[in-house]
């Protein structure tokens, strides 16, 4: 029967099935951290059950490491704990850990990539929502809860139910200008946030094999925001030339037996999803949030809803909310919306690939006045490599802050945050409210729109500098 | 976890419905890193109350709460389950519980018993007028037996069986283990490790 993508990589990880119970998948990588762990391990230790195998398990801090002044300890005794907690943990249990100061530290899903230990048609799961980024190799990735984490260390499995398939297909190319973060904003805008509630999104077409490792990693990061269990993208040369020579990739022998699998991994031609859904990418520009999920976005040469637009009541009330919340009033251009904080970091867009076309746009210009700027790194490898290529002079003769890896204000566990009423244009993927601190307002916008807005002062796109 | 087939204990009459997750256990509580240790957090803000029926002398160690519909709506926190469990409760009876709170209950092996709610009001009086009653609930027979009430509770078939055999989660999966190993085996040399 022909299969898709999803289906292929379920199928060869089933270990046990039985006719009205849920299939029993293996993992072949299970990704912790700090802040859904703890009670795993606790659950391991009453039930005297070892992990079983930490030579497929790999933990990182970064939920609540600070990005200043890492040599010290962590001030907040809460952050303290459950960094504390996880050293204690992987120690106990085996695990292998890369901890702050680890030159292979920072956000889960760019330790695993960068080490090519996400490879296509492997299980991936971790304890966050995020995990779907992995789905960029043509993994199937997605994140689970703690007594699901639990069962995984004892395990290496968990019993699932097949999820449903949804083709997302992105006609032609992407105009100059437009990244992978536009384009997902606009699906999410598009499908709702609980468009892929249920299914497995493959991603497809032109547009995206176009895409950079990089590029799709954003892209399969934000499937979750679309309400989607995982998003996923097929295999081609693009993913064999980025994995070929990374240190946890197969070498010799084993890399010619992996490839020859890895190329199997395709939709069949017949197979069938259980929705699909079509994007020209030629009609896309710059994208950007107004409201408070990151369904409610618009292009940038867009205004500020109305509620008067509302498609139903429901949508009314939501629209009148954010409007409140993030304190715009209807019909402003999104161009006007002055912000005060931006940004630069997370694992939707903190990798080498978001930093260098950061700096490009901040080259030799200056940040607007009383404008505060981040730049967090996804992990150290990003930062020393972006320490290589001079980019964090760039950032810091712009006036931005450079700081050191981890998740940072992406959701400000750490002292990273905004202040209530602050605003910030944010490569990161979550503007609900609070997200990013109390009170604080976060418009989603891909790194040239940040890099641009924190140079103008206001939503910008790098095309505004040069009027 | 334990097995479960029959127990025995003192009980105490929740006289409330809609008991929400908030209330079982507020949120401030979920930054903590451990598994146990949640039994503070339990009613916390109806313990500041003296006559909380949990502060009442008559009620002090019970392992069985009488509670009114609609217990555990709200979040999905597995909080709310190790607070009852680490207070020391091993069932709850009601005449109607959440879903995500009965299935969250089921994997830590907290007994919801669910009874007509002519039930519940019989047992509270019971409960008000003699505290030291003591109530058996029968997983086996899947009854509950108070003085001169007998009742039978509802309670699903798979649930049951895991809560009898003691099996969490791991525990079934753990029945596979042959299957998992015969798996391994099959698994592709170039598949990476983190070692
Ligand atoms: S960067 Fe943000 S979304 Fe990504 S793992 Fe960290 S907290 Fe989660």
């Amino acid at each position: 029967m022909a299969r898709t993508l999803a289906q292929k990589v379920w199928q060869d990880h089933v270990v046990r099935s039985a006719e009205g119970e849920p299939d029993l998948l293996y993992i072949d990588l299970h990704l912790i951290h700090e802040v859904t762990s703890p009670q795993a391990f606790d659950g391991l230790r009453d039930a005297g059950r070892p992990v079983r195998r930490p030579d497929l398990t790999l933990a990182t801090e970064d939920h609540n490491v600070p990005t200043i002044d890492i040599d010290k300890p962590i001030a907040d005794p809460v952050s303290r704990a459950q960094v504390e907690a996880l050293r204690k943990n992987c120690a106990e249990f085996g695990v292998p850990i890369y901890s702050l100061g680890n030159v292979e530290q920072g956000i889960v899903h760019v330790v695993g990539p960068q080490l090519g230990l996400t490879q296509p048609g492997m299980t991936v799961v971790c304890g966050d929502s995020h995990t779907s980024t992995h789905g960029a190799f043509g993994a199937l990735a997605f994140g689970i809860g703690t007594s699901e984490v639990e069962h995984v260390l004892a395990t290496q499995t968990l019993p699932l139910k097949p999820f449903k398939t949804m083709a997302i297909t992105v006609n032609g190319s992407l105009p100059a200008g437009v990244s992978a973060k536009d384009l997902i904003l606009a699906v999410i805008a598009k499908i709702g946030t609980g468009g892929g509630q249920g299914y497995v999104l493959e991603y497809r077409g032109d547009a995206i094999r176009a895409l950079s490792m990089e590029g799709r990693m954003t892209i399969c990061n934000m499937s979750i925001e679309a309400g989607a269990r995982a998003g996923m993208i097929a295999p081609d040369e693009t993913t064999f030339a980025y994995l070929e020579g990374k240190e946890r990739a197969p070498k010799g022998s084993e890399w010619d037996a992996a490839v020859a699998y890895w190329k199997t991994l395709q939709t069949d031609a017949d197979a069938v999803f259980d929705r699909e859904v079509v994007i020209e990418a030629s009609e896309l520009s710059p994208f950007v949030t107004w409201g408070t999920n990151p369904g409610q976005g618009v292009p940038l040469s867009a205004n500020v809803p109305s509620p008067a637009d509302a498609v139903d009541e429901v949508d009314r009330i939501a629209i009148e909310n954010a409007l409140t919340y993030m304190d715009l009033v209807a019909g402003t251009p999104m161009r006007d919306v002055k912000v005060d904080t931006v940004f630069i970091g997370s694992c939707t867009n903190g990798r080498i690939e978001d930093l260098r076309v950061a700096a490009e746009v901040m080259k030799g210009r200056t940040v607007a006045d009383g404008m505060r700027v981040l730049v967090v790194p996804g992990s150290v490898r990003v930062r020393l490599q972006a320490h290589a290529e001079g980019l964090d002079t760039i950032f810091s003769a712009a006036g931005a802050e450079w700081r050191e890896a981890g998740c940072s204000m992406c959701l400000a566990m750490n002292p990273d945050m905004l202040a209530p009423g602050e605003r910030s244009a944010s490569t990161s993927n979550r503007n609900f409210e609070g997200r990013q601190g109390p009170g604080g307002r976060t418009h989603l916008v891909s790194p040239a729109v940040a890099a641009a807005t924190a140079i103008v002062g206001r939503l910008a796109s790098p095309a505004d500098l040069e009027k | 976890m334990e097995a479960f087939t029959v127990h025995t204990g003192t009980a105490a009459p929740l006289r409330r419905s809609n008991v929400d997750t908030d209330q079982i256990i507020p949120a401030v509580y979920l930054k903590r890193i451990t598994r146990h240790g949640f039994e503070d957090g339990l009613f916390s803000a109806w313990r500041k109350d003296p006559d909380f029926v949990l502060n009442q002398p008559a009620y002090q160690g019970v392992t069985i709460l009488v509670a009114g519909p609609d217990f555990g709506t709200g979040s999905s926190r597995e909080h709310a389950v190790w607070a009852l469990q680490d207070f020391g409760f091993k069932v709850v009876i009601s005449s109607r519980f959440a879903d995500i709170f009965r299935g969250n209950s089921g994997k830590g092996g907290l007994l919801t018993a669910q009874v007509d709610q002519e039930v519940v009001e019989r047992l509270w009086s019971l409960l008000e007028s003699d505290p030291a009653t003591p109530v058996t609930v029968d997983l086996a027979a899947r009854e509950i037996h108070a003085g001169d009430l007998v009742a039978s509770f509802d309670v699903d078939d798979y649930l049951r069986w895991r809560l009898m055999e003691g099996l969490d989660d791991v525990g079934i999966t753990l029945k596979s283990a042959d299957d998992i190993t015969t798996f391994e085996e099959r698994r592709p040399a170039f598949l990476p490790t983190t070692v």
